[in-house]
Parts: structure tokens; C-alpha cells; sequence
């Protein structure tokens, strides 16, 4: 994946609680693969759009100080739902590289860092302080460093954020981790031996008489 | 010496492979579902020359695109379906995992054949590129949902990088009322806790309003975990649990069955174990719950009305309201047995197994269907031993239709989808926009209560009717 450090980019707010990974990209795109050149059209696709397929002019991602946006600041629950990976790479095809909220659903949440798409978890009022800075500042940036854990707004106010310490390596170095983990396999090894033993009701191969 | 321990922690711990200094957790994986969405991943091994690491403990069955209507690849009539479901057949086959196929008698919804064929045990880590993969933890397993990536590390590792959640216990206390399943138990909790009130957490179901609950009942509760945003939902095994899993195909037999059994009686929660949250629901006030708006967390008591966004105090939370009142094109104040439906859904990985089907069949038995009416069993198995109990008879004459086992219209990916503006009753578990079919209107009930809107063509307390009979 794309190694992530600190990224300085256009931010927009969106203040939709909830924002499950249907909405992100509705489920009848998911047999689409990820080369497809359309795949940055999937993206919020029924909420961008009116029936006849027109783009409302209404909904902020189609406007236009928010073109150049990589970056998202949402509200409580972003990425809830469905375990559609599909969620982040149409966000990552539309140039987003990171996501700001008060909470996350897990999966999607892990997916990002699996991706090189930052969720940055921040407390609810600064989330939506940002927002706000953001709606009244339609087009300015924000900046984020994942090395020093800290997101600075529009108007240089600055936040520290928590994350894991393995997620933040592997993000900053864009680590494949099938690659990490064959690291571990003598561990892997000695480990399933030992556990070949103790649970051994586990391991038929085919289904008990 | 170790204090006591939560459940989660006991199995937890016994799949540690690796403990890194930052606190993460390399995790072995003792069973892993893949199905007909789990193409990426398999492209992604492809990609990098990678094999199947323990393809024998690996389960395939072709549920997200199968059709309802035909049960061989050859007769899928539309070409992107055909193409999902053989390419799980031909991944199968050149990876060597075992693949219930659409011809298949076993094939059925994988969190509901990985219960049924005993794949599912008690203290096992199971993970499954579905988010729905919570349900299993009904049976006293970690069980989570994953995305591809993780899919792919997974079939080439056999072992998984998590780092650990805290734990949560949701005790439902006192009695569960005539009328009230598993499904209203966790709307409840979800209306409660709310869809984020889970993240970040495992939760443990229990007490008395848990413990009465059958293995089915169980199974819906542990399913929806993750509409309350949690990955994780286990529940202690108990005599319920061992009776279910004797005897079936992939289960212990013999002094194996010994063995897993005493190791199994070691798993619930040691008394004066410590939880990161408590939290109690009152299980003797729980009714059967119908969803209003596009979020499982947006619930009510069936004998309720439609909630009012004016006294929501969050001005995020209101506008969410509005927005969810508009596109559900219902009014504030309005009760919801006011609200006419225009067809009904049984099925899915959260409502579809043989006690599901009973408990509609119940409510359907010598009543008509008013609106379009549909059901499918949660796999093969449900659908042969539904139609061995005659439950298909009532079903059919009561003019629904007896579909094949799929994913169907829960998601909408196989072709059974809602047209926009259409409401309906259904079993699933996400009321999302669009869920069921772009502009399709989505009320999550229990099987009892779609099958009572099915015969009064809007939402009816299903306790009236069990009553007239």
C-alpha cells in the first residue's frame, strides 16, 4: 500500500451521522473490479445523484471549493455497516487519503489502515468544530502528520490523535503485512503443533462420520 | 496467577500466536467462511503467487449472487451473477477448500451453514469477509467480520494481526414476554446502546433474557452485534448449545466429543470477571420492535408511533431524523400500526433458520398474504426440513413465494430487489437507503411480525393475532 506521513489538502465537512458503507458505494457496484475505469463514479453515488442521474447541486461533495478535497471530516459512526472494502478503495479513487470522525465502524475503520486511507478518531466537539471552520472557509485545508499525531485545522488550531503503534508503522511504511506476518512463522509453526495437540477435535479434515 | 477472566479473554488468549510489544495480537485462525464476494481476495493470492495456507479449514458457498430461483450454474440466466458464482466454484477448486456449491444440498448462507454443519464450535476464532460474521459468536466463538485484505492475509497465513477490544456486557434481565424474539431483544439493545454504542468493544450477551432464548434466537441476537457497531457478540456456551452441535457433520463425535466438551464447560465468564462496560436492559419490557428510520438504532415498540425529530436536542441527530422521516416518507406522531407495507421479506442471515420459519409459518397458518410476499430459507437444509414439516404448504397457499436459499433481498445483489419508493417489512438487518434495491423503504422486524404485515398489509402486533387464534 501507499505509505501515509502527513498530507496537507483540502477538507470537507460532511455532517451526516451514520454514514454506512451502502451509502459509500452501493452494494450492486461491489462486482465491479477495482481497475474499472468507472470506479471513481461509485463513489456516494445514489446520494450524489438525482433520479435521472444528474449531479445535485446540494450535495456537498459535488461542489465545487471541494474538488481538490482529500480529505474528510464526518460525524458519529462513519463507516458502519457492511464490511466492503470496496468503501476504501472508492475513496482512495476519488483522491481521499484520510477521514476524519468522532467514531468509526471497525471494519471499515481497519481497512483504511490496510489501504493507506487514514481514519483519524477525534472527539466529537472538535470534530465538529472543524466542520464548522470548514463550512465557514468553503475550500481551505487541513493538515495532518501521522508522525507527530496531530491534525491542524484552517485556522492552525491543533489536535493530537491516538492510534495503535503497529497500524501507524505499518501505514508509515506502507508495510504489506502478508509479508510481516511470514516473518512470524516459526511462531506460527510451534505454535499450531502445540495447539494441534490440545485441540485436536479441530482438525478433520473431513466431516465425522 | 490469573484472576477471573471474561470469556473473550479465555479464548482470546488461547490463540495468541505472537504478542508484540505494542500490544499486538497475531491471532490463529481456527475456521474461515468465504463465499461468492470473496473474489478480491482470491484475485489479490492470485496476484502475488500465494497458495491457500490450510485450505481444510476454509468453507465456500456461493450466497451473495446465487439466484432464488435455480439451483445450477449453468441455468443463472444473467451473465455478472453466473460469473460470481462459478468463479467461487473455480477458486475452490484451484485453491482446495471446500465449497458447498449452488447444486449443493448444504449450500445455504454461511452464517447460517457454518452453525448447522458444526463448522461453528465454541472456542474457536472464525472470521469471514462479512460483517455479519458476529452471529457465530452466539456459540461461544470470537467470530468477526473482515475486509478483503484481510481475507487474503488470512487464506495465505491462516493467522490474523488484531489488536484487543474491550469487552462489554449487555445483561438482558427478567423474562422476555409472549410475542418477543430474539430480533426484538436486539433492536432493543441497539435503540439502547445505539449503532456506534458497540465500537471498539466485544460484547458478551447475557442473562436471563439471553439464556431462555433458543440457539436460533441466540444466533439473531449475536447477528446484529455489528448494527450496534461491534465486530464481536459472544454468548456462553450452555446444555442449548451441546445439544444443538451433537451430531452434525463437522462436530466432534466420540471421545473427541469428551474432550471438546470438557474444554467447552471451561469457557463462561468466571464469577467477579471485570468488563470495560456494563450495561443492563430489561428484558420484561422489551415488545416486537419495528425500525422507522435508516439506521438500526432508529426503533420503536410496535405499539409506539413514529418518533418526533422537534425533540431531539442534536441539531446532527434531528437533521439525521428528517432526513430519515423524508426518505421513509413517514410523519412525526404517526403510530406505527398506521403504516401500510407493500411487501415482506423472511430471510437472511439474521432471520431465516427452521425456529424463524415455524414462527411465521404460525402466524400465516390459514390467513391470506395481502401484499407481495417472499421467503428465503436460510440455506438448503432449512429449506428441505421446513418442506418435511409442511411449513412450505402454508406459506404457499397462503400466497407467499417459497424461494431457494440466498442472501437475496436482504442486500440485493442476486436480482431479488425492492423497486424505489417500495416498502417493506423485513427480517434482515439494515434499513440502510437503497439496502434492499435503489429507493427501496426498509422496516426491520422479527419473522412473527413480517408474517403478521404480510396478512394485514401493515405493521400489526403480532401478539393479536397469536392471541385470535
Amino acid at each position: 500500500m501507499e505509505a501515509f506521513t502527513t498530507l496537507t489538502a483540502t477538507a470537507v465537512p460532511l455532517d451526516m451521522v451514520n454514514v454506512d458503507t451502502d451509502q459509500i458505494i452501493p452494494a450492486r457496484f461491489l462486482k465491479r473490479v477495482r481497475t474499472d475505469p468507472e470506479y471513481d463514479t461509485f463513489f456516494f453515488h445514489d446520494l450524489r445523484r438525482n433520479k435521472d442521474g444528474s449531479q445535485r447541486d446540494d450535495f456537498i461533495l459535488n461542489q465545487e471549493p471541494y474538488k481538490d478535497a482529500q480529505i474528510i471530516v464526518a460525524d458519529d459512526n462513519w463507516g458502519c455497516g457492511s464490511s466492503r472494502e470496496a468503501a476504501v478503495w472508492t475513496l482512495l479513487a476519488n483522491n481521499f487519503r484520510c477521514v476524519i470522525a468522532p467514531s468509526f465502524g471497525d471494519i471499515h475503520y481497519n481497512n483504511g489502515m490496510k489501504n493507506g486511507m487514514l481514519p483519524i478518531r477525534l472527539p466529537k466537539e472538535d470534530c465538529a468544530a472543524l466542520r464548522r471552520l470548514l463550512h465557514d472557509n468553503a475550500g481551505a485545508a487541513i493538515t495532518v502528520e501521522l508522525g507527530a499525531q496531530t491534525v491542524t485545522g484552517p485556522d492552525g488550531s491543533t489536535y493530537g490523535f491516538e492510534i495503535d503503534p503497529f497500524q501507524k508503522h505499518c501505514m508509515m511504511e506502507g508495510l504489506d503485512h502478508i509479508g510481516l506476518t511470514e516473518q512470524y512463522d516459526a511462531d506460527f509453526d510451534a505454535f499450531e503443533e502445540q495447539y494441534k495437540k490440545e485441540a485436536s477435535w479441530l482438525f478433520r479434515p473431513e466431516p465425522s462420520a | 496467577m490469573a484472576g477471573p477472566q471474561t470469556m473473550f479473554d479465555k479464548i482470546w488468549n488461547r490463540h495468541v500466536i505472537v504478542q508484540r510489544d505494542d500490544g499486538q495480537c497475531l491471532l490463529y485462525v481456527d475456521r474461515h467462511l468465504a463465499h461468492d464476494g470473496s473474489f478480491h481476495a482470491f484475485s489479490m493470492l492470485r496476484q502475488d503467487g500465494r497458495s491457500v495456507k490450510r485450505p481444510q479449514q476454509v468453507f465456500a458457498t456461493p450466497d451473495h449472487y446465487s439466484p432464488t430461483d435455480v439451483r445450477t450454474i449453468e441455468a443463472i440466466e444473467n451473465d455478472e451473477l453466473r460469473e460470481k458464482v462459478a468463479i467461487l466454484d473455480e477458486n475452490a477448486k484451484e485453491f482446495g477448500v471446500p465449497h458447498f456449491g449452488i447444486d449443493d444440498e448444504r449450500m445455504g448462507i454461511v452464517h447460517v451453514i457454518g452453525p448447522e454443519l458444526g463448522i461453528t464450535q465454541p472456542g474457536i476464532f472464525l472470521v469471514c469477509g462479512d460483517s455479519h460474521t458476529s452471529t457465530h459468536g452466539a456459540m461461544g466463538a470470537i467470530a468477526c467480520g473482515i475486509g478483503a485484505s484481510e481475507v487474503a492475509h488470512v487464506l495465505a497465513t491462516q493467522c490474523l494481526w488484531q489488536s484487543k477490544p474491550k469487552t462489554m456486557r449487555i445483561t438482558v434481565t427478567g423474562t422476555l414476554g409472549f410475542g418477543v424474539t430474539g430480533k426484538d431483544v436486539i433492536l432493543a439493545i441497539i435503540g439502547q446502546i445505539s449503532a456506534a454504542g458497540g465500537a471498539g468493544y466485544a460484547i458478551e450477551y447475557a442473562g436471563s433474557g439471553i439464556e431462555q432464548l433458543s440457539m436460533e434466537g441466540r444466533l439473531t441476537v449475536s447477528n446484529m452485534s455489528i448494527e450496534a457497531g461491534c465486530r464481536m457478540g459472544l454468548i456462553a456456551p450452555d446444555q442449548k448449545t451441546y445439544d444443538y452441535l451433537e451430531g452434525r457433520p463437522y462436530a466432534p463425535k466420540g471421545a473427541e466429543w469428551d474432550k471438546a466438551l470438557a474444554y467447552w464447560k471451561t469457557l463462561p465468564t468466571d464469577e467477579g470477571a471485570r468488563f470495560d462496560r456494563e450495561v443492563t436492559v430489561d428484558g420484561d419490557a422489551i415488545a416486537p420492535m419495528v425500525t422507522w428510520g435508516n439506521s438500526p438504532e432508529n426503533v420503536v415498540q410496535v405499539t409506539d408511533v413514529v418518533p418526533d425529530p422537534s425533540r431531539e436536542s442534536n441539531a446532527e441527530r434531528r437533521q439525521s431524523m428528517l432526513d430519515a422521516l423524508d426518505y421513509m416518507d413517514l410523519k412525526a406522531g404517526m403510530p406505527m400500526t398506521d403504516v401500510a407495507v407493500d411487501r415482506v421479506f423472511i430471510g437472511s442471515c439474521t432471520n431465516s433458520r427452521i425456529e424463524d420459519l415455524r414462527l411465521a409459518a404460525d402466524v400465516v397458518k390459514g390467513r391470506r398474504a395481502v401484499v407481495p410476499s417472499m421467503i428465503s430459507p436460510g440455506s438448503m437444509q432449512v429449506k428441505a426440513a421446513a418442506e418435511r414439516e409442511g411449513l412450505d404448504r402454508i406459506f404457499t397457499d397462503a400466497g407467499f413465494e417459497w424461494r431457494h436459499s440466498a442472501c437475496s433481498m436482504c442486500v440485493g445483489l442476486n436480482g431479488d430487489s425492492v423497486d424505489p419508493g417500495i416498502r417493506t417489512a423485513s427480517t434482515s438487518n439494515r434499513n440502510f437507503r437503497g439496502r434492499q434495491g435503489p429507493g427501496s423503504r426498509t422496516h426491520l422486524v422479527s419473522p412473527a411480525m413480517a408474517a403478521a404485515a404480510a396478512v394485514t398489509g401493515k405493521f400489526t402486533d403480532v401478539r393479536q393475532l397469536m392471541e385470535e387464534k
